[in-house]
């Protein structure tokens, strides 16, 4: 039995020099695809031992590669000092710095290759997203918030105080950490 | 969902131990994000040893901790939380 090949029931093929006007437009997911658009988030932790201007100048030369390549960089987020968990290549602290990307993947490997070639970039992670978390992230508003640990278990059972006067509202205000207690206790007071 | 599946035939009535099962703690809206930058709510999921706490006392759903893991694993490897603490 002759199976034909697939050009011989095709019409003849027309070249478009454009496309036609009434082409479906893409949306914009789908042309991110096309371009190999992708949202990066890149983390990486740069040796001690080298000054802020350094670690910036390190920044502007990973940046240029992103930018090079038809990539932006979105956000970029110095961390500063920090100490590490553990010692890596005998360093106990590091100059952290987080990128927000909006790359195509080659440059985004090419990045990657360069920081694994720098002695001064001691690790580093890059992750994809789905999309940017608005606002700075976590380790920028560490000291702003409320950082009081949660109690860990059944930590809203626990009776309000009999010994304390009801907290006025201004202080109430000053720290809304538990309202549903402090409202049990006015209730209680009144 | 464990209420049903409470062995209440076995003792003749409520088992003495038996706590309401608490939902996760990842659920809702105001519930916080799971990220490998935020140490603190890592640490929270966390043993003192550094290793990650399992489910079934933390009472969170099974997604939610796969995400949990990956994201403690992250924090681990850029060194923001400490694989063992001796």
């Amino acid at each position: 039995m002759y199976i034909a090949p697939l050009h011989d029931s095709l019409p003849d093929q027309q070249v478009w020099l454009c496309p036609p006007a009434d082409w479906p437009q893409r949306d914009e997911k789908s042309q991110r695809e096309i371009d190999k658009l992708a949202y990066y988030e890149c983390v990486f932790i740069a040796r001690q031992d080298i000054s802020a201007t350094q670690v910036e100048e390190l920044t502007e030369a990973f940046s240029k590669i992103i930018t090079d390549q038809g990539g932006t960089v979105v956000l970029v987020e110095n961390w500063g000092l920090r100490s590490l968990a553990y010692r890596i290549k005998k360093n106990r602290k590091g100059h952290y710095v987080m990128l927000h990307l909006d790359a195509p993947s080659n440059a985004i490997h090419e990045m990657e290759r360069q920081m694994g070639i720098a002695e001064n970039v001691l690790r580093q992670l890059t992750i994809k997203l789905d999309k940017f978390p608005e606002g700075p992230s976590v380790m920028m508003r560490a000291n702003t918030r409320d950082d009081r640990p949660r109690r860990p278990f059944g930590g809203d059972s626990r009776p309000p105080r009999q010994d304390r006067p009801a907290p006025k509202p201004e202080e109430k205000a000053a720290a809304p950490v538990e309202p549903a207690v402090a409202e049990t206790k006015e209730g209680e007071s009144a | 969902m464990s209420e049903s599946t409470a062995p209440s035939a076995a003792g003749g009535g409520r088992r003495p131990f038996f706590r309401r099962r608490k939902s996760c703690p990842f659920k809702g809206a105001k519930a916080p994000k799971i990220d490998y930058k935020d140490t603190r709510l890592l640490q929270r999921y966390t043993s003192e040893r550094g290793k990650i706490v399992p489910s079934r006392i933390t009472s969170v759903s099974a997604k939610n901790q796969r995400a949990l893991a990956k994201a403690i694993k992250r924090a681990r490897f850029l060194a923001l939380i400490p694989y063992v603490v001796k």
